[in-house]
């Protein structure tokens, strides 16, 4: 089965993103696609590389960068979200006229029309967040 | 048509299993997440309106062992793991988040 899932809520919040990726594991442990992941609102804050937190933490910028590389799930990060809260590629930064970008690897910023494809195209769609 | 609907809010905090559980249809799945799993405490003020709900009440265990409340949890009420969730996601039609 094909599943997309969406993230409202920024890591170390509450438990959103904890409890999508877990979700996520246990959907590719028994066969199932995860079609996209859409981090919408605080969640776009997932998808920054610049998250160092302590050792003895789980990292979840980095689990998710992980799983999309091992399973090419696509990890997708809302435009209007993300320029709001700073999250940017590089394209966006020069658009901006921004010194930097810190968009993690695996992510990519697009448009809300990702969220609707995923809506569409996954089985079910599973949203997780505040 | 069923739909699995996951509630991740403390029902002593918000209101949104009072909402899920005004909502729900037979055949439908309950699945209390996150803090939501407090309501599956034994003894606990929604125990008895899950029990009335008429459809089948499930709780995260991971996410009641780490509140300390997985020995505590109402009879009736089932103890899945992640891949649990996944499986009742899988058989439901569509899955109702109630944030």
């Amino acid at each position: 089965m094909r599943f997309a899932l969406q993230i409202n809520e920024g890591p170390y919040t509450h438990q959103a993103s904890d409890t999508a990726y877990q979700f996520a594991k246990a959907a590719l442990a028994r066969g199932h696609e995860i079609f996209r992941v859409f981090f919408y609102h605080d969640g776009v804050n997932n998808g920054t590389r610049y998250t160092v937190p302590p050792q003895d933490d789980r990292n979840l910028q980095k689990l998710w960068s992980d799983l999309a590389e091992q399973h090419n799930v696509d990890l997708v990060v809302c435009i209007a979200a993300a320029q709001r809260r700073g999250i940017l590629d590089a394209n966006e930064a020069k658009r901006q006229g921004k010194d930097g970008d810190n968009i993690a690897p695996g992510f990519r910023i697009s448009g809300l029309g990702q969220l609707i494809e995923a809506g569409i195209q996954a089985d079910r769609l599973i949203v997780f967040g505040d | 048509m069923s739909t699995l609907h996951t509630v991740n809010k403390s029902p002593y905090e918000r209101n949104a299993l009072k909402s899920c559980l005004d909502h729900v249809s037979s055949g439908d799945t309950v699945l209390l997440i996150e803090d939501g799993v407090l309501a599956a405490r034994k003894g606990g003020a929604f125990v008895s309106a899950l029990r009335d709900a008429g459809c089948l009440v499930c709780a995260l265990g991971p996410d009641l062992s780490a509140r300390g409340v997985a020995a505590d949890v109402a009879e009736g009420i089932h103890v899945i793991d992640y891949g649990g969730f996944v499986d009742l996601a899988a058989a439901a039609k569509r899955v109702c988040a109630w944030l």
